[in-house]
């Protein structure tokens, strides 16, 4: 087994004033190195908190997580975390916020300019790399954010609801982008949704979490044919079956 | 822009008229001016107004080049510029520091919050009688007076852009691995900084009013002092010319802000 991420016995409780509140039970499974994981639940299931519990931006209260086997106990940039909005810083071009992950390293040499350059260029951006986000659309924006999060070559992807910014035309296509490079520079990612569609469209594996205090309803293998794009994926004949069939997993199971 | 594109007419037709009003609006405020200065003048000519209490547009110019004449006009603009501007780059200067520092450490701003609400309720003329006890009547009393006035402003100002950065970019720059320093540096201040320019704008009014306040407290020179001079021996010319050289001292600060501007904005966020 090559397993990139472990979630052990993972358990979240949030503390207000007015008391405390359980959001994660006990959540444990597994990433396979090159696999895309979707993570779908009901609203307010602790999923965001699941992807910053593994980037180590929120500390569990219950269990660990591994990456690569090392125990994360801080943010340390070996993860790239792709949120809701594009968040480009508006003052940087585009290359100098591609750049952005490596300058917080220290990384200066030659060798990540290169790496820069090849990457603006395989995806279409060298032409942009002077401009200023604001002069891209939102679908080029969003595929500057996903080519930032590669430039310091995180091993692990956590994508947070990356397309739910976009409108619906927009994010049918900016996902087939976004899938279609991630899978050619071969990452592991972690996606988080509430959007059935998209998570069947993408994933190799979904988890289904209940309501909260979460825990792991079901674990579905999708079998779909993994050449197809996210965009065929969605004309295949299985898809309205899983589809029907998660609905009613989130809608009627869940009560 | 494209040149060797053909344009409609309807476009050659709209950029013309924006331009037709672009030069409208400033041949108007050109007019306002001379329009103003000429009926002034006219009237205290033929006696509708008291020239010895309005003054005129020609007694006022006589009184500048009397000044310049007897060289008296370089020592209190560069007395009046000096005070200006030092307490404005301290003010400004020291309550950016000082919001940094709130920024970094939240408990602090949060000790400190009640005490600068109150500061920036206070009418800091009221120190007047301290400030000069404690500095004695000149400069350094008229500097300070600068200081206290700008500084606070300054604070509130860059502390609300410091903390309106989104919760969204923070978030990111620590999934990067980036210390506290790093999200300041690379993130907090490039984002605050069109709020750094409007503070300078607001600081330029401050500070002139901290300095013209501090000169008519106490001072010996300077165009707060020929005003107050000229008040009290009713020479309203006078107060009338040095209200004027005011009017060009502070607009040319304020150019110099709004050029500072255009040179570090460039076609980023719009």
């Amino acid at each position: 087994m090559n397993e990139i991420l472990e979630l052990d016995r993972i358990s979240l409780t949030y503390h207000t004033p007015s008391g405390e509140i359980p959001a994660i039970g006990s959540i444990s499974f597994s990433v396979e190195n090159g696999e895309f994981i979707a993570i779908i639940g009901p609203s307010g299931c602790g999923k965001t908190s699941i992807l910053s519990i593994v980037a180590g931006l929120l500390k569990p209260s219950g269990g660990e997580v591994r990456i690569n086997g090392k125990k994360v106990v801080k943010p340390d940039g070996s993860i790239g975390y792709m949120l809701q909005k594009d968040e480009l810083f508006p003052w940087l071009t585009i290359e100098q916020n591609v750049r952005l992950p490596l300058e917080i390293k220290g990384l200066k040499g030659t060798e990540y300019s290169e790496k820069v350059r090849s990457l603006l260029k395989k995806y279409g951006l060298w032409e942009f790399r002077g401009s200023y986000p604001s002069e891209l659309s939102g679908g080029m924006r969003q595929r500057a954010a996903l080519i930032r999060t590669l430039s310091s070559s995180p091993d692990l992807l956590l994508l947070d609801e990356p397309f739910s910014a976009l409108d619906f035309q927009t994010r049918i296509s900016v996902c087939d982008d976004v899938y279609e490079i991630i899978k050619k520079e071969k990452k592991t990612a972690v996606l988080v949704t509430h959007d059935i569609t998209e998570a069947i469209s993408v994933a190799d594996r979904i988890v289904v979490l209940t309501k909260r205090p979460s825990k792991i309803l079901n674990i579905h293998d999708i079998d779909t044919d993994k050449t197809l794009s996210p965009l065929k994926r969605r004309e295949n004949k299985d898809f309205s079956a899983w589809f029907e069939r998660l609905w009613r997993e989130l809608n009627y199971e869940n009560k | 822009m494209k040149t060797n594109e053909k344009y409609s007419k309807e476009h050659l037709l709209y950029v013309n008229n924006r331009r037709k009003n672009k030069f409208f609006i400033i041949a108007m405020r050109f007019l306002v001016l001379a329009a103003f200065i000429s009926l002034w003048e006219i009237l205290s000519a033929v006696g509708a107004i008291d020239s010895f209490l309005m003054s005129s547009p020609s007694r006022i110019i006589k009184t500048v080049k009397n000044l310049v004449v007897t060289g008296n006009l370089w020592m209190h603009v560069g007395t009046t510029l000096y005070e200006t501007v030092v307490g404005f780059l301290i003010a400004t200067a020291l309550g950016t520091a000082i919001a940094v520092a709130f920024w970094w450490s939240e408990n602090l701003r949060k000790i400190f919050e009640p005490y600068v609400i109150v500061l920036n309720s206070l009418p800091k003329i009221a120190l007047g009688p301290i400030i000069i006890v404690w500095f004695g009547s000149g400069t350094k009393s008229i500097v300070f007076m600068t200081v206290i006035i700008t500084l606070i402003v300054t604070i509130i100002t860059m502390q609300n852009a410091f903390l309106s950065c989104g919760k969204g970019k923070i978030m990111l720059m620590k999934s990067m691995g980036a210390n506290k320093f790093q999200i300041l540096s690379k993130l907090i201040l490039p984002h605050s900084f069109p709020s750094f320019i409007s503070c300078l704008k607001i600081n330029v009014g401050m500070a002139w009013i901290g300095s013209i306040m501090g000169e008519y407290l106490t001072s010996k020179q300077g165009i707060g002092y020929l005003i107050v001079y000229g008040g009290q021996v009713f020479k309203l010319d006078l107060v009338m010319a040095s209200t004027v050289i005011l009017c060009v001292l502070a607009g040319g600060m304020y150019a110099l802000v709004a050029l500072l501007e255009k040179k570090t904005t460039r076609k980023r966020e719009r």
